[in-house]
């Protein structure tokens, strides 16, 4: 198969830190081959723009195979860009036209300051994972494989809850900058499972309020989160994290 | 947990919004059935006669004061919370991310407001010459005097510009609730995949019938399909 090469026009949102206004910035970036990811794009942009002198484009990425969670963008309208089921590490160059002009956005919600660029600050998360998205074991000898029986479909859907990378594309993508997918995916995959029994009714009632404690807004159901989200997280995750909210809200003293 | 705690937080505030939705819900399957009394033909005795059992007896009207609460609720909350997400974002996207999403889903806020701005122009037509400022009588026999609202439909419904917007409005009305149905059963957590195929199919159902039945009414007096 051969490579065919393109010469891109990318229009990036530049910004020099949390308490600095930012702006658009095009640049053309020449001789790029479509077997490329689109991170490896941005590296070349960013050599380019050291090589000049300039200051290069800060953008989060770290195993570059689409299963950390760290890289985000929000390519041309899409969290991730244009294709589904997808990470933009994991995104490719022939996604894209000879001439294009492709537009990169950080995640934008009040929750999400940008650090630098396309850098997000995204603890949020991981404040929201501490309130409650845990379990309590036993410290000592781990205790016999299939010692609890789980029923099947029960395991997959936790293991498809578990599948949530918390990258914050579903944040990205919803009007109301909602992190429903996110906390319905850790809240699901956890009150699935015997071992997320004990802290079920704490766990809900802990883990929305610090969501709400970082500013993020609620749920109207649009969908936009399930659809861009790399991992394909369902959103009948948050019906699920509606019904134990409501269940654990009225029973809890 | 208090039960301010459980319906101030973003899941509670859209609990609220569900449960009004679908008390409203049901309070349109009532009137839907009661106005359809009109296709009875027989001069508006039927609808009269159903009108004034709604007006007179003690349930209705202890259920009308529920009824006003239920949409006060439903309105306020709404715009607060619209306003409340949108602030969640202080700064936008140049390009926005529309694919994900129908757009009525999006727009509920929109929708809701012609509905408001229906509702507003409706009680006027309707509730406040019944329930305050008064409307002619018909005297159904044996001293059985109701008020005239079939009447005041008939003649409310001969100006073109009003049969429009009440038919702009249904077609609102349509749009919120094909998001409103399913969305509100989601909110008070169906998650049950077989139940939610079930609710959706429902609810696009209900979102075309409701407000067709409803459009159908004023179409019918201007066409004088019924007299």
């Amino acid at each position: 198969m051969s490579q065919n090469t393109m010469n891109l026009k990318v229009k990036v949102w530049r910004q020099r830190n949390a308490n600095t206004a930012g702006a658009f910035v095009t640049y053309d970036v020449a001789g790029i081959s479509d077997e490329m990811s689109f991170l490896e794009m941005l590296d070349i942009l960013n050599e380019k723009l050291i090589t000049e002198g300039g200051d290069p484009v800060a953008f989060d990425h770290d195993c570059r195979e689409g299963i950390c969670g760290m890289c985000s963008l929000y390519i041309n309208g899409k969290p991730h860009g244009p294709w589904q089921a997808n990470t933009t590490c994991q995104l490719h160059m022939r996604a894209f036209k000879d001439g294009e002009t492709i537009v990169i956005e950080p995640w934008r919600a009040n929750s999400f300051p940008i650090v630098k660029d396309l850098t997000v600050d995204r603890s949020a998360f991981d404040r929201i994972i501490q309130a409650g998205g845990y379990i309590s074991v036993n410290t000592g000898n781990a205790v016999d494989g299939n010692s609890l029986p789980i029923e099947k479909q029960n395991a997959d859907d936790a293991f498809a809850a578990a599948m949530c990378i918390g990258c914050g594309a579903c944040v990205a993508a919803c009007k109301n900058s909602s992190a429903m997918l996110f906390l319905s995916a850790k809240v699901s995959h956890l009150a699935l499972l015997p071992q997320g029994a004990p802290e079920r009714k704490s766990r809900v009632l802990n883990m929305v309020a610090q969501m709400d404690k970082e500013g993020f807004g609620s749920c109207t159901n649009t969908g936009a989160c399930e659809a861009t989200c790399p991992k394909e997280i369902s959103i009948a995750n948050i019906a699920r994290l509606n019904k134990e909210y409501l269940g654990a809200s009225l029973s809890a003293e | 947990m208090t039960f301010k705690q459980m319906f101030t937080s973003s899941v509670g505030k859209k609990l609220v919004m569900a449960f009004t939705g679908i008390f409203l819900v049901l309070f349109l399957v009532v009137h839907a059935g009661l106005n359809a009394c009109i296709w009875a033909m027989d001069g508006g005795v039927m609808f009269n006669k159903a009108a004034h059992f709604m007006g007179s007896f003690v349930v209705p009207r202890i259920l009308e004061i529920g009824l006003f609460l239920g949409i006060f609720l439903h309105i306020i909350q709404g715009y607060m919370l619209t306003l409340e997400n949108r602030s969640k974002r202080k700064i936008g996207y140049e390009v926005n991310y529309s694919k994900g999403s129908k757009w009525y889903s999006r727009s509920m806020a929109i929708l809701g407001t012609i509905l408001l701005m229906f509702f507003i122009i409706h009680w006027k037509h309707f509730w406040i010459p019944s329930r305050i400022t008064g409307v002619a009588e018909m005297d159904l026999g044996n001293g059985f005097i109701v008020h005239n609202l079939y009447a005041v439909m008939q003649d409310t419904f001969q100006n073109c510009w009003v049969v429009l917007f009440y038919v702009i409005s249904c077609i609102a009305l349509a749009y919120h609730l094909a998001h409103g149905f399913q969305s509100a059963f989601k909110t008070i957590g169906v998650h049950n995949k077989r139940y939610h195929a079930m609710i959706s199919t429902l609810g696009y159902g209900f979102a075309i019938i409701i407000p067709l039945a409803f459009a159908m009414m004023p179409i019918s007096f201007y066409l004088h399909w019924v007299n």
